[in-house]
């Protein structure tokens, strides 16, 4: 059996700043994940449906224009929607602590915000990915 | 999921996801789940898509299942990235191209790492067409990893290949090496716009002109600008052609018929790999055997002899 973590790394909403996205990726590559990228300005409805198709084990999404409140919660409802039950759904970006608990309650396991060493984010998918 | 494989027939695209994924881990069900399928194969028309890194390829791919969609067909997309040999780890990155065909219905990607398989495919890239085939797609791409030289496994995984290459990228030398130029039963030169596409028209067509016997099937060399849907439906057609030409001749059954042997064999080959693993490797019966051919007590040949003959029984 050849398990290996899959994951998505999406940018939702208009920012076109992906450099984050782009070291996250390349970080999950090195950690031995196959992931998935699929590029800027992705709707909450496409990356449901890219999730699903490609089956994976985590939705890792970045925001850095402020429309986290708004999209991220979008994007768990919808990929829980599609069947994805065990779908690990994380979140990083510029996003105020405020806005964390908030995110959380919606769904989001984890909010990884700048200055997060990549290892740490490795870290939390490998102990919590199901 | 209960029954994955009859959810897929039933239409469900999770469950479709979930198949493939089960084949490509090879999970303990995924041998049930292809044998359900099976019998609902051999339907789909397989588009192998290949070429070097950056000729377009997912571009092209993209571009031309929009067409078949016109046309009413549906799509399914195997697109193959490199996983790398360090980490295990992959960039899968060909959905970038194809973001405007997610939300269609009528259109299923699906992401693969080459894995350790050096041809230009993956391991279960055909296991993951037939799951697709089974679902019902009329078409199905297979887009390779961007390829060198000498990875052909393409052409054993579809009914009609298609080479897609660019100019600049060196001399007409190149173009009568051995490797990937000879599986192209369609070229397409791809960002045509730029200096040297008639340049490389012309070399290819000596390259072509160099084969000794005169064929059916001469490949058709087409210009592309895949960036800006220039070309695309043309290729199509081309695609159409080489499809009436295959059935005609009688090329496709010869084709499918190479195609089931060859994957028999492989599969026959990795059972008897994992019985060698199960049975000798993984029970340490392998470390007595290496101790008496050292000590020449016995020789690697009736060694393995024996193994064979007690597999046989």
């Amino acid at each position: 059996m050849d398990k290996r973590i899959r994951v998505l790394v999406a940018k939702p909403g208009l920012d076109g700043h992906d450099r984050g996205a782009k070291v996250v990726a390349r970080a999950l590559r090195d950690a031995g994940f196959e992931v998935v990228y699929t590029g800027l300005r992705q709707t909450p409805e496409q990356i449901a449906e890219a999730a699903m198709q490609e089956d994976v084990n985590v939705v890792a999404m970045s925001i850095l224009s402020g429309a986290h409140p708004h999209l991220f919660p979008k994007v768990v409802d919808l990929v829980r929607g599609k069947g994805m039950k065990d779908c690990l759904i994380i979140g990083g970006g510029v996003i105020p602590e405020s806005d964390i608990p908030a995110l959380k309650a919606a769904g989001i396991a984890e909010v990884f915000t700048p200055g997060t060493p990549t290892g740490k984010i490795v870290e939390f998918i490998k102990a919590n990915v199901k | 999921m209960e029954d994955i494989a009859q959810e897929l027939l039933n239409g469900s695209r999770l469950a479709l996801s979930r198949a493939i994924t089960a084949i490509e881990n090879e999970y303990d069900n995924a041998t049930a789940i292809m044998k359900k399928l099976y019998p609902h194969t051999g339907h789909a028309y397989v588009l192998g898509i290949t070429g070097p890194p950056g000729a377009g390829k997912s571009t092209l791919t993209d571009k031309l299942a929009k067409e078949y969609r016109k046309q009413g067909k549906t799509v399914g997309i195997v697109a193959i990235d490199p996983t790398s040999p360090f980490s295990g780890g992959a960039i899968l990155g060909d959905r970038i191209r194809m973001n405007s065909l997610t939300l269609d219905e009528g259109v299923f990607i699906r992401s693969m790492g080459t894995r350790g398989s050096l041809g230009g495919l993956s391991h279960k890239t055909a296991d993951a067409v037939k799951a697709m085939d089974a679902f019902g797609m009329d078409v199905i791409f297979v887009e390779t990893v961007g390829v060198g030289q000498s990875e052909v496994d393409i052409v054993k995984a579809a009914d009609t290949t298609m080479v897609v290459l660019i100019p600049g990228m060196g001399d007409d030398i190149q173009a009568i090496k051995a490797g990937i130029l000879e599986i192209g039963d369609i070229f397409a030169i791809n960002k045509a716009d730029h200096d040297g596409a008639d340049k490389l028209v012309t070399e290819l067509n000596m390259m072509l002109d160099l084969d000794g016997v005169m064929k059916e099937w001469r490949p058709p060399i087409m210009k592309a600008v895949a960036n800006q849907n220039i070309g695309v439906t043309e290729l199509v057609e081309t695609f159409k052609k080489h499809h009436d030409h295959i059935v005609s001749s009688g090329q496709l059954t010869q084709r499918r018929t190479e195609r089931t042997k060859n994957e028999m064999l492989d599969l026959l080959s990795s059972n008897i790999g994992s019985y060698i693993t199960r049975n000798i490797v993984d029970t340490g019966k392998i470390d007595k055997m290496v101790e008496d051919i050292k000590a020449h007590k016995t020789d690697p040949y009736t060694v393995v002899n024996e193994i064979l003959q007690n597999m046989l029984k």
